[in-house]
């Protein structure tokens, strides 16, 4: 095992993949010579050379859609577009193409690649560096859509993506990159350090995708959340002392239905916590699934939190942010209904 | 006071009720255009992305540095995979009025493009075509049944239904899943080609688009990661002057020609009688050697003319001369190499008839077989359950729960 901040795993998931199998290849905006602008391909130029990480122009339809062209030519090309919110130059490739070749084709061409895109805010990047596009890919058929939210699912989660026949969507919540980040923005910034997912093993291994994970057992309310709303869900219930059930969902695409469905049977209610913007965000899709599945088990209506339906402000960065007041009202809420 | 500004929206020469006029569409002599060395300085050569390359003669002679790049007997073969090709176009045609299939995408006048093409690539090489080329799959003697099997989407459709009629997946013969979008292939034929060279293959890569797509902006991404990274890749322009109801200036706009753009990206770019089926082969065996040399990659824009539809959907003579298409000065493909193929005494009206019907035979043969599996509306058709499988490698379990409700 090693202490390992989130970039440094997502770092060492691409190089694992990268040295176990050459058809691996890195590239995006600054990915080369200078290890991107949040250092995620550090080194990776330097260890395995130029034809296997480099830089890219500025087009993110063409690195999309070259990742796809090699794909079909036997590499598993894992690319970065630098800020998801950049991604939608490139979202006919991903959508209309990526997603569909294999079917369209009846597999006779598929498209192993890996589209890793920093999201959300919490560092005053203003609208277009703050954005959290997951549910533009979960309406997509044929994508899978992966959203870590620590350093050691980070690296599993990356390197199961990468090893994946089909196309994934990989979202790094950049707040956490070098931290826990639990929305109290006011306290002092804490490291991965000493937190017990900064604990990663070494060499390689997978987290499979598809598979939630319960981060707090609790019997009082189930709150199913992803990325950095995970780490503001444990704050909520501490901050409340609500006996929370906090269901890190890990993978949008395909969603863990049974995980959702046994905590909510047990607890008779349910909070949906995203950054994204509220109205046919994901918690929407998650609201759904819980009343079509668990409604004779429900003791209180299912509440979401999410980002406004604002764009990402800048100034107003933390009245925007859905932080541990708003879904600790929510849980009090919730448990007085 | 200032003029008050004005917008200008290029207009064609001509539209229904006119008198076609290309008058303005300089055709360079047949012989008349060099023909560089593949390592050339694309610096050296930028007037070519301005003249066309052209081989055939108005005597059916071929002339110039870009002809004999073909056998007699690789000529008759391309006369024959050009009326193969036609032949099935109009037989589908018919089929589709007949309500055997949905919809068809024809290729009158423009068979020469992608029938000769094949034949500078080998065995490995991979096309990333629109649905207006199916003379890549003809030239490389896919078989007639499996397509039209996928155009009747019938038991027997590769392809299981899914796609639209026309946009074939053939790996095996170096055809990539056609899309139906437009120009996404583009930067994905790069991809491939980039993919070649950091395997350090032979194979190289063709990327094909159409003169209205090349409006889109992934013709311009494919055309920047092909310059940056020198990517072993013919890129091809086929320029047919229609794009549905929209004539090429739209697209085109002040540039001059559709290969001009390629010249911003340093590369080679040429223009070549798409017509012509000795020049078509001529100079993309000259690019495809370029890019198995390492050369990089190359712009080639196809002159020639959409002498029918769009597709089954619309009707040309709603937005241009009827006569147009037999004004169009580049003629036909498959009459002017019958007519070098009889100057050369290896060919004679007759023998022309009698391939024209065996084509014809050999198309409704194929067709008769496909039929036996069904066709778009028969009760044979690709199973609900081919719906649901292949979205994934693995069905995940929100697939199968709803594959379920359907009871299959």
């Amino acid at each position: 095992m090693a202490r390992m901040t989130m970039i440094q795993a997502i770092r060492d998931g691409m190089d694992v993949a990268m040295g176990r199998d050459n058809s691996v290849v890195v590239y995006g905006e600054d990915v080369g010579y200078f290890g991107g602008v949040f250092r995620a391909t550090q080194g990776l130029q330097e260890k395995y050379g130029k034809s296997r990480c480099f830089d890219a122009p500025i087009s993110e339809s063409g690195i999309v859609g070259t990742a796809i062209g090699m794909a079909a030519n036997g590499m598993r090309p894992c690319v970065e577009i630098q800020f998801a919110d950049y991604m939608y130059p490139a979202y006919d490739q991903i959508t209309q193409e990526a997603a569909r070749i294999r079917y369209r084709s009846n597999a006779d061409f598929t498209c192993p690649i890996v589209i890793r895109m920093p999201t959300g805010g919490g560092i005053f990047g203003g609208q277009t560096h703050s954005q959290s596009p997951e549910a533009l890919f979960t309406h997509v058929a044929g994508l899978k859509v992966v959203v870590p939210s620590n350093p050691y699912d980070a690296k599993g989660l990356l390197i199961a993506a990468i090893e994946d026949p089909d196309p994934v969507i990989f979202l790094e919540p950049k707040r956490l990159y070098n931290g826990p980040f639990d929305g109290h923005y006011e306290r002092p910034v804490t490291g991965w350090g000493k937190h017990p997912d900064g604990e990663v093993p070494e060499g390689h291994f997978t987290v499979p995708l598809g598979q939630a994970k319960i981060k707090r057992e609790g019997r009082d309310v189930t709150v199913l959340a992803y990325g950095t709303m995970v780490h503001v869900a444990l704050a909520a219930a501490e901050d409340t002392g609500i006996d929370a059930e906090v269901i890190d969902l890990r993978t949008l695409l395909p969603y863990d239905l049974d995980a959702i469905t046994a905590s909510v049977k047990k607890t008779g209610r349910c909070v949906i916590v995203h950054e994204a913007t509220l109205t046919s965000g994901f918690g929407a899709e998650l609201a759904a699934l819980v009343a079509e599945h668990c409604f004779y088990s429900l003791e209180a209506p299912i509440r979401r939190v999410a980002g406004w339906d604002t764009p990402y402000p800048h100034a107003q960065e933390w009245d925007y942010f859905p932080g541990p007041a708003r879904v600790g009202a929510a849980l009090t809420q919730t448990m007085e209904a | 006071m200032p003029k008050p500004l004005s917008l200008h929206v290029p207009e064609p020469e001509v539209r229904p009720g006119g008198v076609p006029d290309f008058s303005g569409v300089h055709i360079s002599p047949a012989g008349e255009v060099g023909r560089p060395p593949v390592d050339v300085d694309p610096r050296e050569i930028r007037d070519m992305a301005f003249s066309i390359i052209r081989v055939l003669n108005r005597e059916g002679e071929a002339v110039g540095p870009w002809a004999g790049s073909l056998s007699d007997d690789q000529l008759t073969e391309g006369l024959r995979h050009m009326m193969l090709l036609r032949a099935l176009d109009a037989r589908m045609i018919i089929a589709q009025r007949q309500g055997k299939t949905s919809f068809y995408i024809q290729h009158l006048g423009e068979e020469a493009v992608s029938t000769a093409f094949r034949k500078v690539l080998n065995k490995g090489d991979m096309n990333f075509a629109t649905y207006r080329q199916a003379g890549l799959l003809i030239a490389d003697d896919y078989p007639l049944e499996t397509m039209i099997n996928q155009i009747y989407a019938n038991s027997e459709d590769p392809l299981k239904g899914r796609q639209l009629p026309t946009l074939y997946s053939v790996r095996e013969q170096g055809f990539f899943t056609l899309s139906g979008n437009l120009a996404t292939q583009f930067p994905q034929a790069v991809g491939w080609a980039m993919a070649s060279a950091i395997k350090g293959e032979t194979n190289i890569a063709a990327g094909w688009i159409g003169d209205g797509s090349t409006a889109e902006s992934d013709f311009h991404a494919g055309l920047v990661f092909a310059s940056t990274f020198k990517a072993p890749v013919v890129l091809n322009v086929v320029n047919n002057q229609w794009a549905i109801s929209t004539f090429q200036g739209i697209a085109r706009g002040g540039v001059g020609t559709f290969a001009a753009r390629g010249l911003g990206y340093g590369m080679p770019s040429l223009r070549v009688d798409g017509n012509d089926y000795l020049a078509v082969h001529a100079v993309g065996l000259w690019a495809a050697e370029r890019a198995r040399r390492n050369l990089g990659p190359t712009l080639i824009e196809y002159v020639t003319y959409r002498a029918g539809a769009h597709s089954t959907s619309d009707d040309p003579s709603a937005y241009r001369p009827k006569e147009e298409s037999a004004a169009w000065p580049l003629g036909d493909p498959v009459i002017r190499l019958k007519a070098h193929l009889i100057v050369k005494g290896v060919w004679s009206e007759d023998r022309h008839a009698q391939l024209e019907a065996e084509m014809l035979d050999t198309v409704v043969t194929a067709q008769k077989a496909a039929e036996s599996h069904g066709t778009l509306h028969s009760d044979n058709r690709p199973s609900v359950r081919d719906m649901f499988e292949g979205v994934y490698a693995e069905m995940p379990p929100h697939l199968r729960r709803q594959r379920q409700e359907t009871g299959v």
